[in-house]
């Protein structure tokens, strides 16, 4: 039998046809492991919204509140620094918040918040995920004569003014990102879950 | 293989294990049989070191996972156990970590060596290749084990790290999060970087190592001389000038691992945090994923290619060009082609290629434990152009230019960085910027346009037949 006979061309077709066999099962096997690594159900449905309450907060002050193991920041904007938003368009990458992924249709004004008062947006540096800190004076001499109060990202530089708007030649390319909100009452807000329009004032 | 008839001749117990698993013939052909050039020096230390430190790693890290609970909730306490209720847990736990960064150490210089003797070279480029994907499954390996501890530095070292995946256009918010395997870095992450630290990655690096020597024994150790000494063999068909690997060279390495293991366990026993640079101070406080550390700079033997990063303003092409620096390692063997393997007998300018870029790695490194202020970010700039130019002059220096084409190719590439510095040109920095010019120009006028003045500054001398000394 040995070598007479061969087929070479049989033999080709069956030596294809396994690979392709064994290579579907290959694949049908790394298909759920690969769909493993996702998520779990658990995560997904972790992230209960957050409630905060509006009327302890000072003029000026910052609070820090967890929501989805991210911080999420709220603050109570002084009448100066509302006012200081529109002095820095010109050197804002994104002033008028035109990449519609960082914030709810309700939050894409100068303000970036339903209320002028209070902004609420999640603080993570969009550009590798620091935290950035808090640098709320007018004119602090570390950040230049023209700074109008916002964040400075110790990680790579990257500056934001008090809406949360990026500075152009920034590491970071896009504006904070502003979570769902609404508001309870007059003064308390729920982070993590919006209605159309986000409630009102 | 061809069994050998004075091997069959034993009896015994090794005998009858002989006949049924060729242990005398792997022992032979490794060790007591394998021809090893003759001159080998101080820098062939570092192969068998490497080995060593994986050993140590492996023993003190399956002693490590005995008490270590990969859990966001009680990894950071689980390790401070180790360090102060296990008896001998601070010995164990400071050996693996000082073992990291060791482990970094010896594979540099490990690297420098191939780089100094042309250990790339044909035949060896397989060699290379097995060697430079241990290289990268180690860095993987080593950052998966920084997370575990879960300190500050752990977690937001992670954090930057992981979120360099989502600079790629299209994919890269979806792939970060199944990286993640949470929509935050999270106890999901802590478990699957486990997994890839205790058992994935190991694995792989074990059948690397085991590659990286199979191909060396098959075509022979380079030396310091780059002859090739199978050219030259006695009448028994032994090479003239190799010795065999055991006793010669097997005694040799010991005293090298004498040496090691003195400075490993005084850095062990006296700086196990390295000066900051192995163990940061920020990562004995637990993980707060709410507030980022001043500074996060990644650990040593990551610095070089998280400067290249850094250098570039846009994030991905700064992910690009931090990848480019790693992959462009791999094609050295086919793209530095002069016949000439051992520096000792290449050109000065050759010589000069190396010495720089030895300097730009070291300085890159660090450049990227500092804060990114301007002055770091333009250095680093310089720094990376260096860092790839070496390349391209490996290429160059493969045999002596003509003048017109070195001159020509200088003002190539003078011109390209130049145009980019005039794009980028910032009156506040003008002197910087200026100057920082001259070092990729210096570089470059030194290794191109020098040897076209004074030939003998390019020129490579005769290698000789036989190992020298």
């Amino acid at each position: 039998m040995a070598n007479q006979g061969v087929n070479r061309g049989r033999r080709r077709f069956l030596v294809a046809a396994t690979s392709v066999v064994g290579g579907a099962g290959v694949a049908a096997v790394a298909a759920p492991m690969l769909a493993s690594l996702q998520p779990s159900a658990r995560a997904q449905a972790a992230g209960a919204p957050v409630e905060v309450a509006l009327g302890e907060i000072e003029p000026g002050q910052r609070i820090s509140v967890e929501w989805r193991g991210q911080p999420v920041w709220v603050v109570r904007r002084t009448d100066e620094m509302i006012e200081g938003l529109s002095r820095i368009t010109d050197r804002l990458r994104d002033p008028n918040s035109e990449v519609e992924e960082q914030q709810p249709p309700y939050a894409q004004n100068e303000h970036r918040s339903i209320d002028p008062e209070f902004l609420v947006v999640i603080g993570i540096c969009t550009h590798l995920g620091c935290s950035p800190t808090y640098r709320p004076e007018i004119g602090d001499p570390e950040m230049g004569a023209a700074w109008q109060g916002g964040w400075l990202c110790g990680c790579h530089g990257s500056r934001f003014d008090m809406a949360g708007r990026v500075y152009s030649n920034m590491p970071a390319a896009t504006n904070l990102v502003i979570p769902p909100y609404k508001y309870l009452t007059d003064d308390v807000i729920l982070v993590g879950e919006d209605d159309e329009e986000g409630g009102t004032v | 293989m061809a069994s050998n008839p004075d091997e069959k001749i034993q009896g015994g117990f090794l005998g009858w294990v002989d006949a049924r698993f060729p242990l005398s013939q792997m022992w032979n052909d490794h060790l007591a049989k394998y021809y090893a050039p003759k001159n080998f020096n101080f820098w062939y230390f570092f192969g068998s070191l490497a080995l060593l430190v994986l050993v140590i790693q492996i023993v003190t890290g399956i002693f490590l996972t005995m008490f270590y609970k990969p859990d966001a909730e009680l990894a950071f306490s689980s390790v401070e156990y180790i360090m102060r209720d296990v008896e001998w847990g601070w010995l164990i736990r400071y050996m693996h970590s000082t073992g990291a960064s060791m482990f970094f150490v010896v594979v540099y210089l490990h690297m420098f060596r191939a780089l100094l003797y042309g250990s790339y070279k044909k035949p060896r480029e397989l060699i290379w290749i097995f060697g430079m994907l241990i290289y990268v499954v180690l860095m993987a390996e080593a950052f998966a084990g920084y997370l575990l501890p879960w300190g500050q530095m752990s977690y937001w070292g992670a954090q930057v790290i992981v979120n360099l995946f989502q600079t790629i256009p299209y994919i890269g918010p979806e792939l970060v999060t199944w990286i993640r395997g949470d929509f935050l870095l999270s106890d999901a992450t802590l478990n699957r970087f486990f997994a890839l630290h205790v058992v994935a990655l190991p694995l792989v690096l074990i059948l690397l190592v085991a590659a990286h020597i199979i191909a060396l024994h098959e075509v022979g150790s380079n030396n310091p001389d780059g002859v090739e000494i199978k050219a030259h063999k006695d009448e028994n068909g032994l090479p003239k000038d190799g010795i065999p690997f055991h006793p010669y060279y097997t005694v040799k390495d010991i005293v090298g691992v004498g040496v090691f293991l003195i400075v490993f366990f005084a850095i062990v026993f006296f700086a196990p945090e390295g000066g900051g640079y192995f163990l940061k101070a920020d990562n004995f406080i637990p993980s707060d994923p709410l507030v980022t550390p001043d500074l996060i700079p990644p650990v040593w033997y990551f610095t070089s290619m998280y400067s290249v990063l850094r250098s570039i303003p846009d994030p991905f092409l700064g992910v690009v060009a931090m990848g480019a620096a790693v992959v462009i390692l791999f094609v050295i063997p086919w793209l530095d082609r002069n016949p000439v393997k051992s520096m000792r007998y290449r050109s000065f300018a050759a010589k000069f290629n190396l010495a720089v870029f030895v300097v730009a790695f070291v300085i890159l490194g660090w450049l990227g434990l500092q804060q990114a202020t301007t002055a770091v970010s333009d250095m680093s700039l310089r720094f990376a152009q260096v860092y790839f130019l070496f390349f391209f002059l490996l290429w160059f220096l493969s045999r002596e230019r003509s003048a017109g084409f070195s001159i020509l190719a200088f003002l190539v590439l003078v011109a390209i960085y130049t145009f980019y510095d005039v794009v980028r040109f910032d009156p506040d920095e003008a002197s910087l910027i200026m100057w920082g010019w001259l070092i990729p120009t210096v570089y470059l006028f030194v290794t191109m346009v020098a040897p076209v003045f004074a030939r003998g500054l390019g020129r490579d001398r005769a290698v000789p037949q036989r190992v020298t000394s």
